[in-house]
């Protein structure tokens, strides 16, 4: 076992680690799925079979990789020009991956490995922010993890049943749970140093991005 | 090459951005302090570079509702805050038909 970074409350035992884990992904779970159920509808839409909605769903396990993928094969386009969008639409995750290198000292290898499977955007906040509080174990990381793939999984084949009948997710707030939640994070670090700095910067940043060249890329310059 | 086959290479692209960053790091081992510094910036950094787009594309109520959960979140706990926010956001759209 490699030490643990000063934490400031005593360490949870495994079985409140993966309460915590589950508790904290709720409200993540509710903001997720609606994507899920619609990229079950909007891939059969595009020609994918159940079999290939699920098993993106399944092995991606990323909305944006999805979305990009299905996107582009329906436009005829060449194999590596999809990966190259695939790859830029997760070019954030190598940066989440890197700035994770300093809190996964609690991980095996093999539970590392399975680790990188599960990043996707708010794994990485509640990481971060987890690791902040009172330290990341990988009971957390998986319970919270495992939860959100499982659910994903799960609306997925809700949508390919039944996406002909749902609605617009903006009818009820939800299109917008993901960035509150995202800021929330965001100025829970305030007390960082230099927190003022990096915000502006990195926002000016993506919005130049943003306009002058287009997204996914604001998000790499940005951070 | 048939759909399967893409929806593996995207899914092995995929993980190998979220490896990927992390396999580095390791591989040059000790980081520099600037290096360091610059990854503790990352998750500030990279969750705003998500919204700000959001914000200024977005209709006006979405970025009023976003504002208002920042300043909440000051105060409020992360849940409670979240959930004022999309309440205020739901009674914008569909009670006062912002």
């Amino acid at each position: 076992m490699s030490s643990v970074d000063s934490a400031p409350t005593p360490t949870p035992s495994l079985g409140k680690d993966i309460r915590d884990g589950v508790r904290d992904v709720v409200p993540i779970m509710l903001a997720v799925t609606p994507y899920a159920v619609v990229f079950g509808a909007f891939a059969l839409d595009r020609g994918l079979t159940p079999f290939e909605t699920l098993l993106a769903s399944i092995s991606i396990y990323g909305a944006a990789s999805q979305y990009a993928m299905v996107d582009l094969m329906g436009h005829d386009v060449p194999v590596w020009s999809i990966l190259l969008s695939v790859f830029a639409v997760n070019a954030r995750h190598v940066l989440y991956s890197a700035s994770l290198q300093p809190v996964l000292g609690q991980f095996s290898w093999s539970q590392k490995l399975a680790a990188f499977f599960l990043l996707v955007d708010p794994q990485y906040a509640s990481s971060h922010q987890r690791a902040h509080s009172t330290g990341l174990r990988p009971a957390y990381y998986f319970a919270y993890g495992l939860t959100l793939y499982l659910s994903w999984v799960g609306a997925n084949i809700l949508g390919i049943l039944f996406g002909g009948l749902i609605g617009e997710p903006s009818r009820f707030g939800l299109d917008l749970l993901l960035p509150m939640f995202f800021m929330c994070l965001v100025f829970g670090f305030r007390h960082k140093p230099r927190f003022a700095v990096i915000l502006g910067a990195s926002v000016a940043a993506a919005l130049a991005a943003f306009y002058l060249i287009g997204s996914p890329w604001h998000i790499t310059l940005g951070g | 090459m048939s759909t399967v086959h893409i929806i593996l290479l995207c899914a092995l692209v995929t993980y190998g951005s979220r490896a990927g960053g992390y396999l580095v790091m390791s591989y040059f081992g000790q980081v520099h302090h600037r290096v360091m510094a610059g990854l503790n910036a990352v998750p500030i950094a990279v969750l705003s570079a998500l919204v700000a787009p959001q914000i200024v594309t977005g209709h006006w109520t979405d970025a009023a509702a976003i504002g208002l959960v920042c300043l909440m979140s000051l105060r409020l706990p992360l849940l409670p805050s979240v959930l004022l926010g999309v309440l205020s956001l739901v009674t914008m759209r569909s009670v006062l038909g912002l």
